[in-house]
């Protein structure tokens, strides 16, 4: 993620400029003439955001105020393999797209290296969660390739009552057959050997933590309980033009994006308790939520949660399947504790209880405090729009079955109600 | 507990029953023409309420205003804009909402008959039994005179407790918990329930999360005072919302003649009823094609019809080879609870619900039903036909559909999302390239499949495929309105503050 503050004065420049890369509102040309995403075959979702900050004065409730809190212009995105090497590529191949979109950033002049200038405008999330650890782009393209032969195979297969033969027929098929799918990638051994040294440091770092959080717990608690009656509740109206803005860029295919930017509340205790939320979130994120699902939530793609100027603002950005509604629905129903617990750290949130209760499941200014918040993604890319989390786990499960070397009946059964 | 609904002589008629024994009714779409006549009428319209309903009535008035209507009489934009935001913006009113509803195409507004640009102002629904609608109208003509209203009339028929493409109507209502006996949210809510609280019906009482839904609240000055009930949750203020319920109106076109004939040519003459039983999930007869369990669930029954009807489950047939996952009935409400897995003890609940188990991935993939309940109000409008001439190749093409009413507290959460989450969805419960079998409008998703199909699937092997359904349903018209409480009715109709 490279996040720059747009030079003022240059929103709405920025803005036409950015609307450029869209066939319309909210659907991205993947070979828009700026950045053409749809040639990065490593890369899933990609956006571009102004995060246009609405909320910085609701600070003022809590007697705080925000001496610098410029525009942003942030490009984000979700890749296969090394960050880095995915934004060399970008920049390789989309130098004067770039250039043209950053001009309009704080510092950025005709002689600026763009690829170092990126770089030093790098931003690394304190959370990120992958819907699916290892599943590339070219596996998602070629299982869907298998499930649309094998969709159509079947309407030419001879019907059998038997699933095995079905099974059998169905992997001879010619068309079914011509279907590339390239064996799993070797994971990186620097890649496990860094996952390894990873979590001995994790584990470690919580050994060491550990007595020291047992003593911090009793006090933690009581200044908590305290804050939840004490903090000053920030009123957070919906301005419905702006709702109506952002809701002209959604609900063009399966899938939206979510981008949302808040102030967290002023002082240490809120401050250590959100980094501490996050890292424990990212420790779940990393070894725990890595197929398929966070928590009980099964709609997300990718998901970031970023610190922003020294810790002051903290931006949400996700890629998740169905409507905004049913979205927070899950959020409240699903995952409550979790939103309770990083998000109730900023201005703004529904009061909580003990942290995890209440906050989400006040229903109404949940979702009005998650509204006020977001802010129009200007410009989104998916690499295989019309598919939600569950189509790629159930592709991957057809291919696993296709490839197998025999299937008992049942499993053969199971497997062709799978198509 | 939550509270207790008391309040029946404040309540119209309609939350409580869908009037059945009063067969003939109409509908008025009104635009006010002169605001002070329109006061006038709404002051003195004879509104049935709740408590009427106890002894017998022979005819029903029923009113409902639009935002617009609430501005057009004046009222403060203090309370129209404490409505819900949906509400205020209207059903045709942003091009946003239209696409998540699925209405475009054929169903656009643009193409609608009433309901655009701009949204009626006053709902007035008449009701009376057999022979006795004649009178009724007369009576509320003269009421309402002849300049306070530009009137267009949307009639009904009585099709005899069946809608136009012959299924009996109205099968599956949640029970309104009037007593507030049940508290929402507890380890009884881990099975699925058609026992709902009042508040996800009625303005004014503790919703499904035990919460009060946003609505007008106002100090208590002019004829508030007099007429408005206080806020429970906020007894200082007077409550505008309270005892009301959004109404949700969509004239539906439904072309059964295109139905049948589907449903003769992919499946035969006598395959066909089979069929569109399937793609409704329920038979002919209203009759689930689930089994029904032997143990009552809460809110369905004593009534034999409601226990033969709607005591089930899909939760023996995860796989829809039963009743298709995407039958109509099942996107409607997939009766499903708070998790799956049911009730279990308090560490196989955490367990579930930090998501460590190893279920089927499809087991939850479909939101708790609950949140997103709606009572259906509808009435049938022109002259159907039955199956069997309908399937003949020179088979009439009659002109009907339904009067599509629904009544709920929180449109966003309830109608719209059964609507745009459920019914219209390309991906509901996993499924690819299909809505709901009967109301889908087939728009393909954009840049990537078609949405025309319904699978059935099989326990054997691969599920059956139908392609290409055609659109059976058409969107014509529709409005959001507000069926407040009587005294808020009396509220809205007082001469405005100046």
């Amino acid at each position: 993620m490279v996040a720059a503050p747009v030079e003022p004065g240059h929103e709405a420049d920025l803005r036409a400029l950015l609307a450029t890369m869209n066939l319309s509102p909210g659907v991205a040309d993947p070979l828009n003439a700026l950045v053409p995403f749809g040639r990065f075959e490593s890369l899933h979702v990609a956006r571009f955001v102004i995060l246009e900050d609405e909320t910085v004065g609701d600070l003022a409730a809590h007697g705080g105020s925000f001496p610098y809190a410029p525009t942003y212009l942030v490009f984000l995105g979700d890749c296969d393999g090394s960050p880095a090497a995915q934004l060399d590529a970008i920049e390789r191949s989309a130098r004067p797209g770039l250039r043209k979109i950053f001009a309009h950033c704080v510092g950025f002049s005709d002689q600026t290296d763009l690829g170092a200038w990126m770089r030093s405008h790098a931003v690394r999330p304190s959370t990120a969660y992958v819907n699916w650890v290892g599943r590339t782009v070219t596996q998602v393209r070629e299982e869907q390739r298998l499930h649309a032969a094998l969709l159509s195979a079947l309407v030419s297969v001879a019907p059998s009552s038997d699933p095995v033969a079905t099974w059998r027929a169905l992997k001879l098929s010619p068309d079914v057959q011509r279907v590339t799918l390239s064996p799993p990638q070797r994971t990186p051994i620097a890649w496990l050997v860094g996952r390894l040294a990873r979590l001995f440091a994790d584990i470690v770092l919580l050994i060491v933590l550990f007595p020291l959080l047992l003593l911090y717990l009793p006090f933690f608690l009581i200044i908590l309980r305290w804050r939840e009656g004490a903090e000053p509740m920030v009123p957070q109206p919906v301005d419905s033009q702006k709702r109506a803005a952002i809701a002209a860029y959604e609900d063009h295919e399966v899938t939206n994006s979510f981008t949302a930017i808040g102030s967290l509340k002023p002082g240490f205790f809120r401050l250590t308790l959100a980094i501490f939320a996050l890292w424990s979130l990212e420790l779940t994120c990393r070894y725990l939520y890595v197929r398929g699902r966070l928590a009980r939530v099964g709609t997300i793609h990718f998901a970031r949660w970023v610190f922003m100027d020294g810790h002051r603002r903290l931006l949400f950005a996700s890629n998740y399947d169905g409507g905004l509604d049913s979205y927070m629905d899950d959020f409240i129903n699903k995952a409550g504790f979790g939103l309770n617990a990083v998000f109730s750290n900023g201005v703004g949130y529904p009061r909580t209880k003990w942290l995890l209760w209440d906050g989400a499941t006040n229903e109404e200014a949940f979702k009005a405090f998650l509204k006020r918040h977001q802010v129009l993604t200007e410009v989104w890319y998916r690499a295989y729009p019309g598919l939600t989390t569950f189509d790629l786990s159930r592709n991957s499960r057809i291919r696993a079955g296709y490839q197998r070397a025999s299937l008992s009946e049942a499993e053969a059964a199971r497997w062709l109600a799978l198509i | 507990m939550p509270l207790a609904v008391t309040e029946k002589e404040d309540i119209q008629a309609l939350v409580r029953s869908g009037l059945p024994t009063l067969t003939e009714a109409e509908f008025w779409i009104c635009r006010i023409r002169n605001a002070a006549m329109a006061r006038a009428f709404l002051t003195a319209a004879p509104v049935t309420t709740a408590a009427d309903l106890s002894v017998h009535q022979t005819t029903a008035v029923q009113i409902a205003l639009s935002a617009e209507g609430m501005r057009a009489l004046g009222l403060p934009a203090e309370v129209v804009g404490g409505f819900s935001p949906e509400f205020v913006a209207g059903l045709a009113g942003d091009p946003s909402r239209s696409r998540r509803l699925g209405d475009v195409g054929p169903s656009a507004p643009g193409a609608w008959t009433w309901g655009y640009p701009r949204a009626p102002d006053v709902l007035v629904m008449l009701y009376a039994e057999p022979g006795g609608l004649d009178a009724l109208r007369q009576q509320i003509a003269t009421l309402a005179g002849e300049l306070a209203f530009d009137v267009t009339v949307l009639p009904t028929s009585d099709m005899g407790g069946h809608e136009p493409f012959g299924f009996v109507d109205g099968v599956s209502q949640p029970a309104i918990d009037w007593g507030g006996t049940r508290s929402p949210g507890t380890p009884d809510d881990l099975e699925y329930g058609s026992l709902i609280t009042a508040g996800e019906f009625l303005l004014g009482y503790e919703n499904e999360y035990g919460r009060f839904t946003g609505r007008p609240t106002i100090a208590p000055t002019g004829a508030a005072i007099d007429l408005l009930p206080a806020a429970a949750d906020d007894p200082q203020r007077r409550d505008v919302g309270r005892n009301g319920a959004y109404l949700v109106f969509r004239q539906l076109r439904q072309d059964v003649r295109s139905f049948w004939r589907f449903a003769a040519e992919q499946a035969g003459p006598a395959g066909a009823q089979g069929l569109a039983e399937a793609m409704v999930g329920r038979k002919i007869s209203g009759d689930p094609l689930e089994p029904v369990l032997a143990r009552p669930l809460p809110g369905v029954g004593p009534a034999p019809a409601s226990l033969e009807q709607n005591n089930f489950t899909f939760g023996a047939d995860p796989d829809g080879t039963v009743c298709p996952l995407g039958a109509h009935i099942r996107r409607a409400n997939p009766r499903t609870a708070d998790m799956p897995g049911g009730r279990g003890d308090i560490l196989s609940r955490a367990v579930r619900m930090l998501g460590w188990t190893k279920e089927d991935p499809r087991a939850d993939v479909v939101a708790a039903s609950r949140f997103h309940r709606i009572v259906r109000r509808g009435r049938e409008y022109g002259e159907s036909a039955d199956p069997a001439t309908l399937m003949q190749e020179d088979a009439p093409d009659p002109l009907c559909g339904l009067n599509f009413i629904c009544l709920n507290a929180n449109i966003s959460r309830q109608f719209e999302f059964v609507q745009s989450a459920w019914v219209m969805s390309a991906k509901f419960d996993g499924l690819t390239g299909e809505q709901d079998p009967v109301l889908g409008n087939r728009v393909p998703v954009p840049q990537t499949e078609p949405t025309s199909g319904f699978s059935l699937p099989s326990p054997a092997g691969p599920a059956r495929r139908l392609g290409a359904l055609p659109q059976f349903v058409t969107v014509i018209g529709g409005a959001y309105f507000f069926l407040p409480g009587v005294r808020a009715l009396r509220f809205m109709a007082s001469e405005p503050a100046a």
